[in-house]
């Protein structure tokens, strides 16, 4: 279940060059907030081009997590590599190049609330490519804010004017402007209506399947769980304790995940999911009987 | 030298052909883009010489393409997806709102301003009624005032900023004493520079330059802690619970800078005067306990009483600034920055009209 023990070396990943197999190799991270220690020796591993859910409790450190694989918090402990480059050795300067290769949403969308959408998504792409001339960066903002199944009109607007659905696309758009290999997601559906949060599940799904990215997603909502992920990373006790698809983690005994899942809403999400899996059966003629 | 996306042109029968090659990524593409803009209309778009593919590039290939029209060929499965993905977008969007002419922006501008000024002091006086309201309320009943809130504030805008006050008026008396005893030599009067400095701090600038630090500290801290609190719908909280925003927020932070001003002034005439004593032992070759005893003979008490009477109105003047700035805030971060600056600026202006206004005043009724 814990396939963390991949055969990886570290340095072989590092010559593999542009496309590791193993876009995030976490190992042996340590944070510390003063006495109070987040992670302890925390390992992961995502493959290229899944979906990896991280779930855990509040306060398990998955947002630490990520800020700590962004570079944005510097752990007490361990390596970090990503996309074949070491994050924790990394000097500022030169991590640049990767950054061009990642995207991030924040939380609350984190758009910045003096610029227009459109011009929030030409930010990034100002900054690591200045050659490119205005026409073009106003097509690729268009062409991007569309991509997230905003209206065109939306590329105008301020981020104040937008609803928290509209946020999120945009601060998705922005996280796709630079075509990233990776996409880190922090509680995309967090706040949003069940019709809107599940439009932003299929969105996620269908551009990481057009584009192939690779996609990193903290989340709480036990639908997009099952709607969307490969595979699920389980934090508590300042570790991975478990990862793998659901039917792999339902197969553990650990009293969290048995917890988490089987929980009402955790059968709530199964069931709606077999539903709809029932629903597609019959609608293609086929006899009803779902799992 | 990194690879860049390069294209290469045909003419046959169909009309031209345009083929691309190189990685054609963002990264790559910069060139490219201007030079495929000169060109007229294709017949034909040749993908099979591209060694990689992102969205960018499979836009320019759609846009070469004037949207399918011309035909894409040799294109990878991966290109065909992308431009599938991209091909949704049909026209291009403004991605700054419409910016109006010169000649319209102007006079908007100062229409803008006008009224804005018009709702400004409609503001104001709403927000004096509903302080006086408030006042009144407290005043009827004493158990409402907010004794913990105001003691609070009291220790951020009085206590808290002893030190800094202090060693500002120290300095500032260092300075007073220094460049007066420069001037007063010249007349061999340099004995009254004791005089100079120990009037100046006690009627002017031990209040004065209190205010303009208590603006900067206070004034600001109460318009960003009211406007983020508005942000973050607190001040909204308050209302639904039956607090008057007002009367909690508003009216401790009222009476700490009313009651506070006067004692710190005081407090910073009074090192004003050591600093300038101090110097002066230096210089002048005073002694600095001469120097405070003369201070007892030269500074009639109604200096003291000029500057202690102006104290809590420039108090006043700080906080309802602050106060007002804040409760102004309602759509994002940015007004907070905003307002709190506007908060400062008027506060600072407004306390030295008013110093201005007390300097005159004095004078005419005789205590000069």
């Amino acid at each position: 279940m814990t396939d963390n023990a991949a055969p990886l070396d570290s340095t072989m990943i590092a010559a593999s060059g542009d496309a590791p197999e193993f876009p995030i190799v976490v190992e042996g991270l340590v944070n510390r907030f003063g006495e109070h220690t987040i992670h302890e020796g925390l390992d992961l591993t995502v493959r290229k081009g899944e979906i990896l859910g991280v779930v855990g409790g509040s306060g398990t450190g998955k947002s630490v997590l990520m800020r700590s694989i962004i570079g944005l918090q510097v752990p007490d402990a361990g390596s970090i590599t990503v996309l074949g480059r070491s994050i924790t050795d990394a000097r500022d300067d030169e991590d640049i190049d990767i950054r061009s290769r990642w995207g991030v949403l924040f939380q609350g969308g984190a758009l910045f609330s003096t610029l227009t959408v459109g011009e929030n998504v030409e930010v990034p792409l100002k900054e690591f490519y200045p050659e490119i001339a205005p026409a073009l960066l106003h097509e690729i903002a268009t062409y991007k804010v569309m991509l997230t199944g905003l209206p065109e009109e939306a590329a105008a607007k301020y981020p104040s004017e937008l609803s928290g659905g509209m946020k999120k696309r945009a601060g998705l758009a922005r996280a796709l402007a630079l075509d990233p290999e990776l996409l880190f997601l922090d509680e995309p559906t967090a706040g949003l209506d069940p019709i809107s949060a599940a439009a932003f599940d299929a969105l996620t799904l269908e551009l990481q399947e057009t584009l192939g990215l690779t996609v990193f997603l903290i989340t709480h909502d036990l639908d997009t769980l099952y709607e969307i992920c490969d595979r699920v990373a389980v934090l508590a006790d300042g570790k991975v304790i478990a990862i793998g698809t659901i039917p792999e983690l339902l197969a553990t005994d650990h009293p969290w995940i048995q917890e988490y899942f089987n929980g009402p809403r955790g059968r709530a999400a199964r069931d709606s999911r077999e539903m709809a899996g029932a629903r597609a059966a019959v609608r293609s003629g086929q006899t009803g009987e779902s799992a | 030298m990194r690879q860049l996306a390069e294209y290469t042109t045909r003419d046959d029968a169909g009309g031209t052909t345009v083929a691309l090659a190189g990685p054609l990524t963002v990264s790559r593409v910069g060139a490219l883009d201007q030079q495929l803009r000169t060109l007229g209309d294709v017949a034909r778009v040749d993908l099979s010489g591209v060694t990689a593919i992102d969205t960018v590039g499979a836009w320019i290939a759609w846009r070469l393409s004037r949207g399918g029209e011309a035909e894409i060929t040799g294109e990878s499965d991966e290109a065909r997806r992308l431009i599938e993905a991209v091909s949704g977008t049909s026209t291009v969007a403004e991605v700054a709102p419409p910016r109006p002419e010169l000649l319209e922006r102007v006079p908007e501008a100062v229409g803008t301003l006008i009224t804005s000024m018009g709702q400004g002091s409609v503001g104001i006086t709403g927000f004096l009624g509903q302080i006086i309201l408030a006042l009144g309320q407290t005043i009827r009943e004493p158990r409402r005032l907010r004794v913990r809130s105001l003691v609070r504030q009291a220790e951020l805008v009085g206590v808290s900023a002893l030190g800094i006050i202090g060693l500002m008026s120290f300095l500032v008396g260092i300075v007073i004493a220094q460049q007066g005893a420069v001037q007063l030599q010249q007349f061999g009067a340099e004995v009254y520079t004791v005089n100079l400095t120990g009037r100046l701090a006690m009627r002017e600038l031990g209040v004065l330059m209190t205010a303009i630090m208590v603006a900067g500290r206070s004034g600001s801290a109460f318009a960003a802690q009211i406007g983020t609190m508005k942000l973050t719908e607190e001040v909204d909280a308050m209302r639904t619970i039956g607090v008057s925003p007002v009367e909690a927020l508003v009216l401790p932070r009222i009476f700490a800078a009313v009651l506070m001003m006067p004692l710190l002034g005081f407090y910073a005439a009074v090192l004003a005067i050591i600093g300038g004593a101090f110097i002066s032992d230096f210089v002048l070759g005073i002694p600095f306990m001469t120097f405070l005893m003369r201070i007892q003979e030269v500074v009639p008490i109604r200096d003291l009483w000029v500057g202690m009477v102006k104290a809590p109105f420039f108090g006043l003047i700080v906080a309802l600034c602050g106060c007002y700035q804040g409760m102004n805030v309602r759509a994002n971060a940015e007004e907070v920055g905003l307002k709190t600056t506007m908060a400062v600026v008027q506060a600072i202006f407004m306390v030295i009209v008013l110093d201005a206004f007390f300097a005159v005043f004095f004078t005419k009724v005789g205590w000069g």
